[in-house]
C-alpha cells in the first residue's frame, strides 16, 4: 500500500502539565507532507517546533489528536524515523566509525561497507577511527546525519541541526543535505530558527506562532533547479516569511532584481 | 584537556626543596644533639635500620603481606560493590530494598569492625581481609551507583530512536558512561583499603606494615615506626599514582 502523505496530522494538541502549571506547547495542529518532500519549520523560540519534530518521531507520545507516520499511529521511536538532535549526541567514548556501528540493526552491526559509503557520503572518510573530541561542530554533526542515514529511514527529521554552527560551515552542510536529499530521496523535516535554511531547504515552509503553538502559514516555494541563493526567486520567497514576523516597514534588508 | 608539557628544572627543584629543607633540619637537630633515641631517631640511625630491614628480609615480607592483603580485600570490594552497584542502577526496587541498610552501614568506619572482625575471624588474615573490603568496597559502591545515575538522559533517548537492546545499552552506554566515576571509586577504595589494612595489622597481627608500628611502638624504637610510617605513605602513593595511569589509559575520551 502507498502512502502518499507519509506524516498526517489531524488535530494535534499538546499540553505539557507539570503539576503546577499547563503550557500548551501545540494547539489544533494539522499538517501532510509529502513521500520524498522537503519540509521546514520555522517559528520563534518556544512555539512548539521541537515538541511537534519529537511526537512525530516517536519521542513523545502523550498527546490527544491524530499523528501517522507511514499510515499508522506513531507509538515509539524507530529506526525508519530518523532523528537528528541540536546537539550531536555521538557517544564520546566510540570512535566515528563505532559510534554507526552502535546505531545499526544486528544484522547490520558487521558491515563496515555500509559505514564507510555514509561516512563517505558526508565526506569524512579520513575520520573513521576518530574519537567525537577530536571533531568539530561541523564534523560531528555531518556524523550525526550520517548516522541516521545508514539506518535508511523512510523520514529523517532534523531539529535546528545546524544552529550552533558559523555561518559559512552552515552553508556547506545545507548544501550537502540537499544533495543527500536529492541522492537517497527520503522525505526531510527541518526545525530551524533561521528563516534563509527554511527557504532554501524546504520545498514547504510551515511558519509556526507561539503561545499556543499554532501553523500560521505553509508556504510552497520554488526556487527553481539548481537552487541558487542569489536568485530572485529566493528573494521573494525570503521575503514572503519575512513579512509573517515582521511588519512591513521593519523588514531588515533589502533585495535588487 | 591539558597539553602534556615538560617540567623544566626548576619545576623539579621546587619539587624537591620541601623534603630536602626537612632533611636538612632533621639533620641539623640532631648535630646540636637535641634528638634523644628513644623518641626520634636520627637521619643515620633510621637508615641504618633500613638498610638492616631490607638485608634481613623483613622490609620485603612486611610489604609484601600488606599489599597482598591488600589486593585480595580491594578485588573481592571491587567485584562485590560492582554487582550491587549495576543491581541498584539498573533496578529501582532492589535500591529501595537495599536503601536503608547500605545508609546505616556507611557511616560506620572500618576500623569500627576490627573488634567485631577479630571475634569472627580470629587475628588471621580473614580479618584483616574484611576490614579492607569494608573499607574499600563503600567508595566503589556509591561511586558506581552515581556515575550511571548521572549518565546524561539524552544518550537513554539516543539508545531508544536506533532501538538499542538493553543488553547492548549496559555495554555501550551505562558501563562506558559510568566509568570515569567508577575510576575515582577504585582509586578511593585503595586508598581506603591501605588505611584500613594498616589499622587492623597495628591491632592484632605478626606482620606487615601496620605491626612493624605497634612493634615499633612497643620496642620504643622510633626508627621502625618512622620507618613503617614511610612505607605506608610511600606504598599509598605508588598505588594511587598506578591508578591514576590507568584511569588515563583507560579513558582516552575526556
Ligand atoms: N518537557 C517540557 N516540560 C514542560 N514544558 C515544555 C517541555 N518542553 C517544552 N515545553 C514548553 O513547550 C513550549 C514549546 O517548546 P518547544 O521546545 O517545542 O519550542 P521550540 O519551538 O522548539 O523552541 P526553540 O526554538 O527555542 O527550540 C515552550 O513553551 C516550552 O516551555
Ligand atoms: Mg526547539
Amino acid at each position: 500500500m502507498a502512502v502518499e502523505n507519509i506524516v498526517e496530522i489531524k488535530h494535534l494538541t499538546k499540553v505539557f502539565n507539570d503539576g503546577k502549571n499547563e503550557v500548551k506547547a501545540l494547539e489544533d495542529i494539522g499538517l501532510e507532507i509529502k513521500e520524498g518532500s522537503f519540509t521546514s519549520i520555522i517559528g520563534g523560540s518556544g512555539c512548539g517546533k521541537s515538541t511537534m519534530l519529537r511526537i512525530i518521531g516517536g519521542l513523545d507520545t502523550e498527546y490527544t489528536g491524530e499523528v501517522l507516520v507511514n499510515g499508522s499511529k506513531v507509538t515509539a521511536p524507530s529506526r525508519e524515523k530518523g532523528f537528528v538532535f541540536q546537539d550531536h549526541r555521538l557517544l564520546p567514548w566510540l570512535t566515528v566509525k563505532e559510534n554507526i556501528r552502535f546505531s545499526l540493526p544486528k544484522e547490520q552491526k558487521k558491515n563496515d561497507a555500509l559505514i564507510k559509503e555514509y561516512l563517505a557520503l558526508v565526506g569524512l572518510s579520513d575520520f573513521e577511527n576518530s574519537l567525537p573530541k577530536q571533531l568539530s561542530g561541523g564534523m560531528a554533526q555531518r556524523v550525526a546525519i550520517a548516522r541516521a542515514l545508514a539506518n535508511k529511514p523512510k523520514i529523517l527529521l532534523l531539529d535546528e541541526p545546524f544552529g550552533a554552527l558559523d555561518a559559512i560551515t552552515k552553508v556547506n552542510l545545507q548544501e550537502e543535505l540537499l544533495k543527500i536529499w536529492q541522492k537517497e530521496k527520503i522525505t526531510m523535516v527541518i526545525v530551524t530558527h533561521d528563516i534563509d535554511e527554511a527557504v532554501y531547504l524546504g520545498e514547504n515552509v510551515v511558519v509556526m506562532t507561539p503561545r499556543p503553538g499554532r501553523i500560521k502559514q505553509i508556504y510552497k516555494t520554488d526556487l527553481g533547479t539548481p537552487r541558487l541563493r542569489t536568485g530572485s526567486l529566493f528573494a521573494k520567497a525570503r521575503e514572503d516569511i519575512y513579512k509573517e514576523f515582521f511588519k512591513e516597514a521593519e523588514i531588515p534588508f533589502t533585495y535588487n532584481i | 584537556m591539558n597539553k602534556p608539557q615538560k617540567k623544566g628544572v626548576f619545576y623539579w627543584f621546587l619539587y624537591f626543596a620541601l623534603p630536602l629543607i626537612i632533611l636538612i633540619i632533621w639533620e641539623s637537630f640532631d648535630r646540636a644533639g637535641k634528638l634523644k633515641p628513644y623518641t626520634m631517631p636520627s637521619l643515620e640511625k633510621l637508615f641504618g635500620t633500613t638498610v638492616e630491614y631490607a638485608k634481613n628480609g623483613q622490609l620485603l615480607t612486611n610489604i609484601g603481606v600488606s599489599v597482598s592483603l591488600v589486593l585480595e580485600g580491594f578485588f573481592l570490594a571491587l567485584v562485590t560493590a560492582l554487582i550491587i552497584g549495576m543491581l541498584i542502577s539498573l533496578f529501582p526496587k532492589f535500591d529501595t530494598f537495599t536503601d536503608l541498610i547500605i545508609q546505616i552501614l556507611k557511616p560506620i568506619p572500618p576500623i569500627a569492625w576490627i573488634p567485631l572482625a577479630i571475634l569472627w575471624f580470629g587475628i588471621g588474615q580473614e580479618s584483616k581481609i574484611f576490614i579492607i573490603f569494608i573499607g574499600a568496597v563503600f567508595p566503589i559502591f556509591l561511586n558506581t551507583v552515581d556515575g550511571v545515575k548521572t549518565i546524561d538522559k539524552k544518550y537513554f533517548e539516543l539508545a531508544t530512536v536506533y532501538e538499542i537492546p538493553k543488553s547492548e545499552l549496559i555495554k555501550n552506554i551505562i558501563i562506558p558512561g559510568a566509568l570515569p566515576s567508577i575510576m575515582t571509586g577504585i582509586r578511593l577504595g585503595v586508598g581506603n583499603a591501605w588505611v584500613s589494612v594498616v589499622a587492623a595489622e597495628m591491632i592484632g597481627a605478626t606482620k606487615g606494615v601496620g605491626y612493624m608500628l605497634s612493634n615499633g611502638r612497643s620496642l620504643s624504637r622510633p626508627d621502625i615506626v618512622i620507618l613503617g610510617m614511610l612505607l605506608v605513605g610511600i606504598f599509598g602513593k605508588i598505588m594511587d599514582d598506578i591508578l591514576r595511569l590507568l584511569r588515563k589509559k583507560v579513558i582516552t575520551w575526556l
